[in-house]
């Protein structure tokens, strides 16, 4: 009870409602002792955003190519960069929810039509009034038949796109999706004014000054910011530090406050520098070994068991992740995600099972996996511990060793390589990731998981999932389409990985999100110096 | 005409003549990188479609041979073409002239070099002479000894070292390179000392091991001995005697690597995060943004061939031989 209130009365220190002298005077009228009470506040006010400073980052990422156009927008500078100076329609929340962000609400009676009621009085850094034509243009950019956009293949199930009024817009889809919401959140697509969907102009707390691809962005605070307890930093200095080794001596000499993508090798001695914070974040990102049904001999059940069995997915955890990550259980869906199926029983190494399956599939010789670095950071050496361990089971893996040029384009998805290394962002919402790579149609589907009785079934679950408005019952397909894949899919997916990153303990912030590094890449309108 | 005019003028034909064939290589080669723009920037992402739109908006669904022409004569007159990164279909294009992208850059990679080349160039050569004129002491042994090992270090160690050194245990100079146009002169040396000691410790060996064993050589020749009989001083003889026929060796070396400064730091850039050429280019190749490419090369060829024949006119004018020839 006590407790209880105490975190009540903290919170609304926090959030401002009451000051410090209310506090400790609540708290000792509890009978808290004032050494505690005393510290029970600073602590409640180190969780205060406060404004002020130049926030500077240094990101793994960032290319000389890189553009403001978040429709060609392809890695996580891009991203966080992206996320600083624009919004979606929809946002994920640091705690992982699907929240309305420039539409203030959204709704759909039967899945298919879908209303976004936008949010009044929200201006572009230009002085223009965002409005439904804006958002018309927005997408219309990623949707049009010229567009070059990476989100034109997740948005071909709007059919039309039409405003109704200056603050609604009503997308109309092929198929109800229940899940439609969440696919506006993607960072592709940004609400841009209309006629200038490249040059950095959007609604988000910062306002770009200077953008020099593949080395930094500068920005500054935007005043005018509509979202409230947002966008606490005066100005933002983004910098594209590629080299490990010089992003973390850059933190530790203070040249930056915080970074994504910590060495893992080097990560214990990070953590002795008693001016850093180390933080993990384990989310929907996962590597996996996609083994494509069409190619021989991967069309085998059989043969398909017996390479799942063959894997030693700790081994893989401890020694390519080194322990930063968690066991994948040959489901694209994580923990973090809401519907993770739990039931499945966790998948091990077992070389009896994978022998039995292995003879079984009548398979003999070997079979070739094909990996690089570019698949994930440790691919390779992934690969030949797989070899290794199948070796235990009779099973004899040949480890191709492929250029990382090209990787995307020459190996992955492509019927000359049955069996390579993937990795993949992971999705919030289920159906997103099982249109994303799982179902028939869809032009990723690495696995060409299309045609077996389960995959079948699976495609027209995932129609199902995609109308169903009852949580229950959408919660049993979801969790019958995860057991589909787990049995008979071609995915082997060994390890979820985990976001590490550090910051000096100058910078404060709240729950960290995972669905992106970075705090779901939104760091810079979230945290704040303490 | 006078010879070394016309030796001037015969080696900058022979130099247009490399360029063209270079241009010949840089395009054919860079044809021969597999996939294309649209799957490297879209990645994972890529569908048939968009990479088609990237193709026909690029214009590499021409053959090979008119997109051959159309760059070259567009860098004869100076045009390097526009950069592929940027341009899009729909809305306003803000693709930039690779000219554009590529100046800023150059000035910082040439402010790099010619920072380390004013300390690295008359540093070896003093040392050079120096250990030419005590040579086999044991100031000569020491000295070779420590150039000789910075040199057998990739750079990246080097430049590890020296972070370890002045960045991270004393905090003397800054860790990050970053430049930028605003950046001024004495924040700018500031901020570029360390990768600028890394290329001196990486380019003095080769320049000062170089001098030392032209002056050496020379010293065995009968005019030298000469000389000595007619009772000039050993520092004379260097100086005066033997250095100055010993130019032409020197200069090539020293034209080598400063070609190297300007083409080859890449690794260097990436570890200081200093926004150089060589950064630019890796960027461009693996994106396959090949006017970007293209540009560059051209630029690394014409600073090379321009270096090359610098050392050469200076091998020339500074050899009384190879001026009168008979």
């Amino acid at each position: 009870m006590k407790d209880k209130f105490i975190k009540a009365q903290q919170e609304k220190l926090t959030l401002g409602a009451i000051d410090r002298r209310q506090f400790i005077t609540s708290a000792i009228a509890a009978g808290i002792a004032i050494p505690t009470a005393l510290s029970l506040a600073s602590d409640a006010i180190a969780a205060t955003p406060k404004k002020g400073g130049k926030f500077r980052m240094g990101l793994g990422h960032g290319s000389t190519t890189d553009t403001l156009d978040s429709g060609t927008s392809e890695n996580h500078f891009t991203l966080v960069n992206g996320y600083t100076f624009g919004n979606h329609l929809t946002e994920i929340n640091n705690e992982g929810k699907l929240v309305g962000e420039l539409a203030e609400t959204f709704e759909s009676d039967d899945g298919k039509t879908w209303v976004f009621n936008l949010r009044k009085g929200v201006e572009f850094h230009n002085g223009k009034t965002m409005t439904s034509e804006d958002v018309l243009a927005s997408y219309e950019h990623h949707m049009g038949e010229k567009s070059t956009s990476a989100a034109k293949g997740s948005l071909s199930p709007v059919k039309s796109i039409k405003a109704d009024g200056k603050y609604k817009v009503i997308m109309e889809l092929d198929s109800p999706d229940t899940d439609f919401p969440y696919i506006v959140s993607d960072y592709h697509i940004s609400i841009r004014p209309a006629g200038d969907m490249t040059s950095g102009v959007g609604t988000g707390g910062y306002i770009v000054q200077s953008f020099e691809p593949g080395v930094k962005s500068v920005l500054k605070r935007n005043p005018n910011y509509w979202k409230e307890g947002a966008a606490h930093f005066d100005e933002v200095e983004l910098l594209s530090i590629v080299d490990p080794n010089a992003r973390q001596t850059a933190l530790i000499s203070g040249e930056i406050d915080a970074m994504d993508r910590v060495d893992l090798k080097t990560i214990n001695l990070m953590k002795r520098n008693p001016n850093i914070n180390i933080m993990q974040a384990t989310g929907t990102a996962h590597y996996t070994f996609p083994m494509r049904l069409n190619v021989d001999p991967f069309g085998d059940y059989d043969l398909r068991m017996a390479l799942k069995w063959a894997v030693d997915r700790q081994e893989l955890v401890d020694k390519i992740l080194l322990g930063y990550g968690a066991v994948g259980n040959d489901i694209p869906i994580g923990t973090a995600n809401y519907f993770h199926n739990s039931d499945l029983p966790q998948r091990e190494f077992d070389a009896d099972k994978a022998a039995f399956h292995y003879k079984k599939s009548g398979h003999s010789g070997k079979i070739q996996l094909s990996a690089a670095d570019a698949a994930f950071a440790g691919a390779v050496d992934a690969a030949q511990l797989m070899a290794n361990s199948a070796k235990k089971a009779g099973i004899d893996i040949e480890v191709i060793r492929e250029p990382n040029d090209g990787y995307w384009s020459n190996v992955w998805n492509n019927d000359a390589k049955g069996w390579c290394a993937c990795y993949w962002g992971g999705r919030p919402a289920e159906t997103m990731m099982f249109s994303a790579a799982y179902v028939a149609e869809s032009k990723w589907n690495d696995t060409m998981w299309k045609t077996t009785d389960s995959a079948v079934k699976f495609n027209q679950l995932v129609k199902d999932a995609r109308k169903e408005l009852d949580e229950s019952k959408k919660r049993d397909i979801l969790y019958e389409c995860q057991r589909l894949i787990y049995d008979d899919g071609g995915l082997l997916c060994p390890l979820f990985n985990s976001y590490v990153s550090a910051n000096s303990k100058k910078i404060a912030h709240g729950k960290i999100a995972a669905n992106w590094d970075s705090d779901g890449a939104k760091c810079v309108e979230r945290w704040w110096f303490a | 005409m006078h010879p070394v005019v016309k030796t001037v003028l015969e080696r900058l034909g022979l130099g247009l003549a490399t360029l063209f064939f270079v241009s010949i290589i840089i395009f054919s080669a860079i044809e021969m990188l597999p996939g294309d723009f649209g799957q490297a920037i879209l990645g994972q992402a890529a569908l048939p479609e968009t990479v088609a739109a990237f193709r026909q908006e690029l214009g590499l669904d021409k053959p090979a041979y008119i997109r051959y022409f159309d760059w070259a004569l567009g860098a004869i007159q100076g045009d390097l073409g526009t950069s592929f990164s940027g341009r899009n279909a729909s809305g306003a294009d803000r693709s930039a002239e690779v000219v554009d992208k590529i100046a800023p850059r150059l000035w910082n990679t040439l402010f790099l070099a010619s920072m380390a080349a004013l300390i690295a160039v008359p540093l070896s050569l003093i040392l050079g002479i120096l250990t030419a004129l005590y040579r086999n002491s044991f100031f000569d042994r020491s000295v070779n000894t420590a150039t000789l090992t910075t040199i057998s270090f990739p750079e990246f160690f080097v430049a590890y070292i020296l972070i370890l050194f002045f960045a991270s245990l004393n905090q003397i100079f800054p860790s990050l390179a970053n430049v930028d146009p605003d950046t001024n002169f004495g924040e700018r040396i500031y901020r570029t000392a360390l990768p600028a000691f890394t290329l001196t410790l990486v380019i003095v060996a080769h320049m000062m091991r170089m001098t030392r064993a032209a002056i050496i050589n020379l010293l065995a020749s009968p005019y030298i001995q000469m000389a000595k009989l007619s009772g000039a001083s050993q520092t004379e003889i260097i100086l005066k005697h033997a250095l100055p026929n010993a130019w032409a060796p020197i200069a090539t070396v020293i034209a080598f690597n400063l070609a190297y400064l300007v083409v080859g730091v890449v690794v260097v850039e990436v570890v200081f995060v200093y926004p150089g050429v060589g950064q630019l280019m890796v960027d461009a190749v693996r994106t396959r943004d090949i006017p970007v490419v293209q540009g560059c090369a051209l630029i690394f060829a014409v600073t090379y061939i321009l270096l090359n024949l610098i050392a050469d006119i200076i091998g020339i004018v500074t050899n009384p031989r190879l001026l009168h020839p008979k």
